[in-house]
Order: structure tokens, then C-alpha cells, then sequence
């Protein structure tokens, strides 16, 4: 399996907050890595950090043998690497599919018409609603927008930041789902949870992060058994 | 007959300050910020335009683009210089900054071309006589309402059809967002400043062709009346900023007509007050609806 991320012993600070103390990991070709913790361990940093939205201090982040640190925001996306922010962000006030048009900015077109179809076949209901505003969908329509959108730059690697938050139970199992069949097609995921059942259900191999830290990390499997991960996660 | 005139000199007011307000709407949409200097680029666009005919002695049209473009450079470079450095600064301090970079631009004005009144050659003169000369309107308010119909117009299509004119849209709403789509939004918020400033040249021009006095502060009181017109119409949207020039417009040309020359400007104002209060959107703003 070859290396497609590799974060190497980072910090990340907020003013004088240090909010990511030194973790490294990493993503392989075709995995689904989960990165586990309760609210406020630094997850989503993480992959602000990776996106280059936030500055890292130390240590370095590699994508697919390049390293990240002075590529600009937006051109990180044109390189594979596609991030799903937590709460979705969508343009609300876009279309549904102005929003996928969005999610295809880098792409030169040519495969625009192909890859529009495939996220309509993957999510039915956006294609139910294309021309709708963003806004007005509920709040699982709009998740499946989030990772259509981010689909649609043709991602090596897909980032996705609690696709299950503040969603009805059902529609996280479909969410995981979706999950679940992307990674069947050969997308590499690296996904942010606070469920933790569900995550490490998917997961080939999950990190579990505390206060800016990695304090555990295996195989999905390992995890879900450990009595570490139960007690503090799982609910016993 | 009277009215018809007070009003159509009050829609071709009205275009200019739509004109003006497009620019101040479309900025205040992606950056979230009041362009104060926004007024004091049609001044120089004024004067550029004017100096073009006079001193260079060149056709209407080399001045009209020798305006467009110097302008366009200026907001690029009014953003790039003084609001970029404090994109995440406190929104008092760009505040600040723009009222500063307003006043840097008249007194450069003044500096560079003196404090006294200079008499503006119209782009076009004459008028259309109607109804056996009871009615007169002038070529330049025929052409100030068409051009702005047809900026109005092509801004609608820009941002609603172009690649480009949808990035933009899509960094009103959401920078961060954007960026994670790959939308260089640095780059997309100086487009907005080169349109808004190329379109407040042309403004300029129109203004001084039906007013045609030019000096430093010739911008100050069309920007806040632009401002305002936005507001009105609802700030951040375009057809907001076309509906709130022109009725703005009308308002001002029939408060002069029927009320009082100097209570116009009061009358105005009163109006946005009263309209704020019923709806503090503006006319044909929205509420942005909560992030989930
Ligand atoms: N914009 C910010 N400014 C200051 N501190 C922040 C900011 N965002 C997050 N933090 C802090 O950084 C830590 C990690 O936050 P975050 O990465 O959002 O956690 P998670 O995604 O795991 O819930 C928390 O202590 C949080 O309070
Ligand atoms: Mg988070």
C-alpha cells in the first residue's frame, strides 16, 4: 500500500492556544483512517491544518510525496485533496448544482458532464433538487451536497469533518453508507468522528486524539474492543 | 408635463447613484466592508475623463476607457494597498482606513488639480423635445438610464452565469469554503474592486455630463447618497442596489420639485429611516439565513 498522507509530529497553535501538540499519522492508498475524540481534542484543526486554512508551526504535513507547507489554500484542493469542513458549509444561497459546479472549480471542464452524473447517481435526491437553493434542504440533503461537491475535484483523497453531526439516526446510517460505497470505488477517506461507533465500524484504522493529542491508535477492529475506547467513547 | 420631467430627471439621477451603489453593494457583499473612497473614484474618473478631452485634446471614447481603466487600476490597488494588510482586522479599523484612503483621494485631488471648480465637457449635449416642447429631455439622461439598464443587466448574467461572477458568490458567502473549493478568493475580491471601481468611472462621467462641475469633493456626496441607495435597496444585493439608486433618484428630484430645494437631502434620508424600520434588510435584502 503506498503512502498518501503523511502527517508528521505538528503543532498548531490559536494565538498563545496550543491546540495540536506534536501528532503524526498516516493515510494509505485506498484506506478509510478515522480520527476519533470528544469535542474539542483538535480534530477539526487537524484538518484545517492539512488544508493549509491554519498555519502550522512546527513539523511537516506530505501529500502524496510533496510537501504541503507553502501551498496556498486553494491550490491544495487541484492537487487530490478534498475537505468536507465540519457543518457541512455549503453556499447556501447557490443551487444545488451551482454548488457542485463549485466543487468542480479546478476541473478544466472536460469531465464536468461525467462527473456531475456520477454525483447524481451516488445521490439521487441532488438530482431531485438541482436547481433548488442550497438552503432550503434538510439537513442530510445537505451533507450529501458537502461530499458530492467535494466529489466532484476528483479527489485522491477525501477529508471529511463529522458528516453525522446533528443528523436523525437513520440518516447516519445512510451517511456511513455512502461512506462505506465510496471507499468500495477506491476513494481514500480520512474521517473526523465523534461517533465513534460508527467510525470504527468503517475504519481500517482509526487514531484517537485527546487535548490536541494521539493517545491510542490500531485498527478499527483493536479499537472498537479496547476498554480504553469503550469506557471514554463507546458509553461502556 | 412638470411631473413627468421632475421625474425623469430623478430616474436618470437615480441611474447614476444605482450605478454608484452597484459597486458599493457588490464590494460590501464579498468583503464585508464599507468602501467610503468608493465616492471619491468617480471623482477621479471625472477628472481623468476630463483632462483626456481638454488637455489631451483626445475623442470622448479614449477618454471614457483612459477613465475606465485608470480607475479599475486604482481600486485594485486601493485593496491590494490599504484593505488586504487588514483582512482580519476588525471591521472599526477597515472602517477607519476607508474614510482615511476617502480623504487621501480628495486631497491628492486637490493637490494635483487645485480646489476650483472646473466646467465638465458633457460626453453628449442636446435634448429631444416631446409633446410640442413642452417636455425636454435630455441626451445625456436617455443615455445615463440605458447604460445603467445595461450594467444592471450584465452583472445579473455575470453573476449568475459566468464561472468567475459564481466564484463570486460563492466567497460572499463563504471564504473559507471557497478556498476549499479551490476559488483563489484574494484574487476574486480584486476583480470585485476593479468592476466596482471601472463602474464608478462611468458613473462619474454620466454625473458630470448632467452636473457639469467637477472638483475634489465632487464624489462625496453621490458616494453617500449611492451608500444609502444600497442600504435601501438591501446591501449585498444587485438588484437592491438598481432598485434603491433609482428610487432614491426619484425621491430627491420630486422632494426639490414639490418640497424644498433644501430639504431634499433630509427628505431622502428620512425615507431610508422609515423604510429601514419596516424592513431593516432594505427593500430587496434577505436575512442570511443561520449557518447549520
Ligand atoms: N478559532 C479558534 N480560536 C481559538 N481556539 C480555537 C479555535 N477553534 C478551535 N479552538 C480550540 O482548539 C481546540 C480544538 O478544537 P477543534 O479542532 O475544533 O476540536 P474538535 O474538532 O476535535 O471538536 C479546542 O480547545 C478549541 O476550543
Ligand atoms: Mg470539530
Amino acid at each position: 500500500m503506498s503512502r498518501i498522507l503523511t502527517v508528521d509530529n505538528i503543532n498548531v497553535y490559536y494565538g498563545a492556544i496550543h491546540a495540536i501538540k506534536g501528532i503524526s499519522f498516516e493515510v494509505n492508498e485506498g484506506e478509510i483512517v478515522t480520527l476519533i475524540g470528544a469535542n474539542g481534542a483538535g480534530k477539526s484543526t487537524t484538518l484545517k491544518a492539512i488544508s493549509n486554512l491554519l498555519h502550522t508551526k512546527t513539523g511537516s504535513i506530505e501529500f502524496n510525496g510533496e510537501k504541503l507547507a507553502h501551498v496556498p489554500p486553494h491550490k491544495i484542493v487541484e492537487k487530490g485533496l478534498a475537505h468536507v469542513p465540519e457543518g457541512r458549509r455549503i453556499f447556501l444561497q447557490m443551487t444545488v448544482q451551482e454548488n457542485l459546479e463549485m466543487g468542480a472549480y479546478t476541473q478544466g471542464g472536460k469531465n464536468f458532464d461525467a462527473d456531475l452524473a456520477n454525483v447524481y447517481e451516488q445521490f439521487p435526491r441532488l438530482k431531485e433538487r438541482r436547481k433548488q437553493i442550497a438552503g432550503t434542504l434538510s439537513g442530510g440533503e445537505q451533507q450529501m451536497l458537502a461530499m458530492g461537491r467535494a466529489l466532484m475535484s476528483r479527489p485522491k483523497l477525501l477529508m471529511l469533518d463529522e458528516p453525522s453531526m446533528g443528523l436523525a439516526p437513520i440518516l447516519v446510517e445512510q451517511i456511513f453508507d455512502i461512506i462505506k460505497e465510496l471507499h468500495k470505488k477506491g476513494t481514500t477517506i480520512l474521517l473526523v468522528e465523534q461517533n465513534a461507533q460508527m467510525a470504527l465500524s468503517v475504519a481500517d484504522r482509526a487514531y484517537v486524539m485527546e487535548t490536541g493529542k494521539i493517545i491510542l491508535s490500531g485498527t478499527g477492529k483493536e479499537l472498537a474492543q479496547s476498554e480504553e475506547v469503550k469506557k471514554a467513547y463507546l458509553g461502556g | 408635463m412638470e411631473f413627468l420631467s421632475y421625474l425623469i430627471s430623478g430616474i436618470s439621477l437615480g441611474s447614476v447613484y444605482a450605478i454608484i451603489a452597484l459597486g458599493y453593494t457588490m464590494v460590501y457583499g464579498i468583503a464585508k466592508m464599507l468602501n467610503f473612497a468608493h465616492g471619491d473614484v468617480i471623482m477621479v474618473g471625472g477628472y481623468v475623463s476630463l483632462l483626456t478631452m481638454t488637455s489631451l485634446g483626445l475623442p470622448v471614447w479614449v477618454a471614457i476607457l483612459l477613465a475606465m481603466v485608470v480607475c479599475t487600476i486604482l481600486g485594485i490597488l486601493i485593496e491590494g494597498l490599504a484593505y488586504k494588510p487588514l483582512r482580519s482586522a476588525p471591521s472599526l479599523a477597515v472602517l477607519i482606513t476607508a474614510i482615511g484612503v476617502s480623504y487621501f483621494l480628495q486631497n491628492s485631488a486637490l493637490l494635483i488639480w487645485g480646489a476650483n471648480p472646473q466646467v465638465y465637457t458633457p460626453v453628449i449635449e442636446g435634448a429631444v423635445k416631446l409633446f410640442d416642447g413642452q417636455l425636454s429631455i435630455t441626451y445625456i439622461s436617455i443615455l445615463t438610464v440605458v447604460v445603467c439598464v445595461v450594467i444592471m443587466i450584465a452583472l445579473t448574467i455575470f453573476t449568475s452565469k459566468s464561472k468567475m461572477g459564481k466564484a463570486m458568490r460563492a466567497c460572499s458567502e463563504d471564504k473559507a469554503a471557497a478556498q476549499l473549493m479551490g476559488i483563489n478568493v484574494n484574487k476574486t475580491i480584486s476583480l470585485t474592486f476593479a468592476i466596482g471601481s471601472a463602474l464608478a468611472s462611468v458613473a462619474g462621467i454620466l454625473l458630470c455630463s448632467s452636473y457639469p462641475t467637477l472638483m475634489p469633493t465632487t464624489g462625496s456626496m453621490p458616494g453617500i447618497k449611492a451608500f444609502t441607495a444600497a442600504v435601501f435597496g438591501g446591501i449585498g444585493s444587485i438588484p437592491g442596489a438598481f432598485l434603491g439608486g433609482i428610487l432614491l433618484g426619484i425621491i430627491e428630484s420630486l422632494a426639490k420639485a414639490y418640497i424644498s430645494t433644501q430639504l431634499a437631502n433630509s427628505v431622502v434620508f428620512a425615507v431610508l429611516i422609515i423604510v429601514l424600520l419596516v424592513r431593516p434588510a432594505g427593500l430587496l435584502g434577505k436575512y442570511v439565513p443561520e449557518k447549520v
